[in-house]
């Protein structure tokens, strides 16, 4: 774990309408699975598994909400990148 | 788990529906979390438990794909739900977590499911936006379906019971009441619920036994025990002994010779001894009970409620379905009249297609006529369906839930609305049928000389009228007790419509469980109440209990009544001057909805 003193991470906003649901975490959670470490969704002072759509959901992110989306190893951040990409898009819907 | 208990066990719970039944017990385990039990697994076979877990989820996931692919194109929103589902299966925080709780805590799979469920679900509980609160739903979903698949249980689908038997839930909602093949059902036992709940009148009206707000008899009861219920009673016995089948075959014996004497009269108007008539009718929710209401001698449809063809589907019914329904009714009635209320959605009658609508408080929610005023287009294939079926026999609308002045007009327009339309498509139609509400609302009993003016009719609905004017939610087990028919603020709101309806000259019925029972029969006759509308069985007690009373002794003791202050003088008056003759016309027979002949023996 050479990396993982290194915070690698990006905030982002989230702009759909029904904010941080269950089909959207269901999305966040697809893309994290590829990644080989752990993948964070943080709130405030709350961090959850971006891997788990139960933990995402437990924040309770409605519209407008901030998040900062963080990585505990350097090679995945071709997933931080997708998922921020993802959350900005609004989710495709 | 497989100990054989053998010894008798008796259950005391509410009877909501007469009759006696023995028969074997069918588990509808809808919430199977709660029947768990906790048990230690042994190191060695820690392995065995969490591969139990894993096929119990690998089966899980094979019926969502299954559901899913078969499910059509027009339900993606449905679809899509399904499918968040199947991702949750395998979420980290449920499955993960599963897997560990039998690992560190060495127990059951089962067990280990439930805690992990109940932790997550009081993260939920605890959010303040209702999406996020409500998705505590979902896991519970995902969670029963593993749940089902790991106790061995197979899907529990009530629509495929087979056999005969005596259903045993913590609750049964309309949704899972309308799957059942009715046919094998001979009797119900649930945990929660009471006499007004929606699967008591169920049972009333198809004269099924029933005792519900048992509250543990799902843990006492298991599949197949063999057990007797008493549905007049409230008694459920649980493996009876030689003596008890013995005891309770003679009671059904008695209870079916005492139902066959009151039928024989039943086809006769209901007359008073001294010539005062009321039309005895039926309250129907399936289009088949209109037999029920024909064959127990009903003068007629007082409410025939709407909201079962809307109920456990994804769309909503379309007009001509309507149409065919109502006119079977009406055919089989005809002459005699169909009083038809407009949907009525509530809080237990949730439409699928509705399910977005998160309400915290149904009762006092978008229900009934306010729900049909902001869906014009629901509303108006209803009306068209009506208005269409009313060219085939002698039928009534009627609204429910009026509680504004503007709600009649504003219903009234969109029924005129309806008929030109049909007009203009050249449809047979009959548009001269009699309007009438529901008073079923505190503030309609106020107004109630306002809104005679714009009604032929006013059928006075008891149960919602009680239940908002005392604050008692009648399907509440720890309120249920305060539902007092007799409460003298009920009488007198009685007393005022009576009053208004003389007045303005318009028509009077009564369609509540009230109306029902006999022990409030003289207090209904002194009201002057043209027609009484009641499950179909309480139709012939109801008629042979009227042919022994004076109109002019219960106007006499009205006037007492109305005097008194509280809901146990009122009973005590009645009970002086009719309680034998209602236990007589029932043959001693402790039966139908005797709330109040409870609330005297207690």
């Amino acid at each position: 774990m050479a990396y993982s003193d290194k915070d690698i991470s990006k905030d982002a906003v989230i702009v759909n309408e029904l904010g941080l649901h269950a089909r959207s975490a269901a999305k966040i959670a697809e893309i994290a699975r590829h990644a080989k470490s752990n993948v964070w969704i943080i709130k405030g002072s709350e961090k959850v598994d971006a891997k788990s759509i139960i933990d995402m959901l437990t924040l309770g992110c409605t519209k407008g909400s901030n998040i900062t989306i963080k990585i505990d190893y350097q090679p995945d951040i071709e997933v931080l990148d997708r998922i921020v990409r993802l959350v900005e898009s609004g989710f495709g819907e | 788990m497989s100990d054989t208990q053998t010894r008798e066990i008796i259950l005391q719970g509410i009877g909501a529906a007469p009759g006696i039944c023995v028969g074997k017990a069918y588990l509808v385990d809808k919430e199977g979390v709660n029947v768990v039990r906790r048990y230690a697994v042994p190191e060695d076979l820690l392995q065995n438990e969490k591969n139990r877990f894993r096929t119990a989820v690998k089966k899980a996931r094979e019926e969502l794909i299954k559901i899913i692919s078969e499910s059509s194109k027009e339900f993606q929103e449905h679809t899509n739900i399904l499918e968040t589902h199947l991702i949750l299966l395998k979420d980290k925080m449920l499955y993960d977590k599963i897997i560990e709780n039998i690992e560190q805590d060495k127990i059951n799979a089962e067990w280990a499911l439930k805690k992990v469920v109940s932790n997550l679900q009081s993260v939920f509980k605890n959010m303040s936006d209702p999406y996020f609160r409500e998705r505590a739903s979902d896991i519970v979903h995902v969670a029963d379906r593993i749940m089902r698949n790991l106790t061995g249980a197979g899907t529990v689908d009530i629509k495929g019971i087979t056999k005969r038997v005596i259903l045993v839930a913590a609750d049964l909602s309309p949704a899972d009441t309308s799957q059942i093949q009715l046919e094998n059902i001979m009797g119900f036992i649930t945990d929660r619920g009471g006499i007004t709940s929606h699967t008591g009148i169920i049972a009333r009206t198809l004269e099924i036994p029933a005792v519900l707000g048992l509250e543990h008899s799902t843990h006492v009861i298991r599949n197949d025990d063999i057990i007797v219920v008493d549905g007049s009673s409230g008694e459920v016995i649980v493996h009876p002994s030689e003596e008890t089948l013995v005891k309770f075959v003679k009671r059904r014996l008695k209870y079916e010779a005492f139902r066959a004497a009151i039928l024989k009269g039943s086809h006769f108007p209901a007359k008073t001894i001294d010539g005062v008539t009321v039309s005895i009718m039926g309250n129907i929710e399936l289009p088949e009970e209109v037999v029920s209401v024909r064959d127990n001698g009903g003068d007629g449809i007082g409410l025939y409620r709407t909201e079962f063809q809307y109920m456990s589907r994804l769309v909503f019914p379309n007009e001509s379905e309507l149409f065919d329904k109502y006119r079977d009714v009406i055919e089989v009635m005809s002459p005699k009249p169909v009083t038809i209320r407009t949907l009525d959605i509530n809080g237990d009658k949730a439409i699928s297609d509705s399910r977005h609508d998160d309400e915290e408080n149904p009762a006092l929610g978008l229900r009934g006529i306010r729900y049909c005023l902001k869906k014009p287009d629901i509303f108006k294939t209803q009306l068209r369906a009506i208005l269409r079926a009313a060219a085939f026999g002698n039928v009534r609308v009627m609204f429910p839930m009026i509680c504004c002045f503007g709600e009649i007009l504003a219903a009234k327009q969109m029924f005129r609305e309806a008929a030109g339309a049909l007009e203009k498509e050249g449809a047979r139609l009959n548009r001269e049928i009699e309007i009438g509400i529901m008073i079923e609302v505190p503030s309609a009993v106020v107004i109630a000389d306002l809104m005679a003016e714009e009604v032929d009719f006013f059928s006075i609905g008891t149960n919602d009228l009680i239940q908002y004017s005392l604050a008692i939610d009648r399907g509440n087990k720890y309120t249920s007790h305060l539902y007092h028919p007799l409460h003298p603020a009920i009488i007198r709101m009685l007393k005022q419509v009576s009053d208004v309806a003389k007045e303005k000259k318009i028509k009077l019925f009564m369609c509540g469980e009230m109306a029902g029972d006999p022990f409030n029969l003289p207090i209904l006759l002194a009201l002057g109440i043209d027609e009484l509308s009641m499950n179909p069985q309480s139709i012939p007690v109801i008629k042979r209990m009227i042919r022994s009373l004076k109109a002019a002794d219960t106007e006499m003791l009205l006037k007492e009544i109305l005097k008194q202050k509280t809901s146990s003088d009122i009973m005590e008056l009645l009970n002086n001057a009719y309680g034998d003759l209602v236990s007589e016309v029932m043959n001693g027979q402790m039966a139908v909805s005797s709330a109040n002949q409870r609330a005297i023996q207690s």
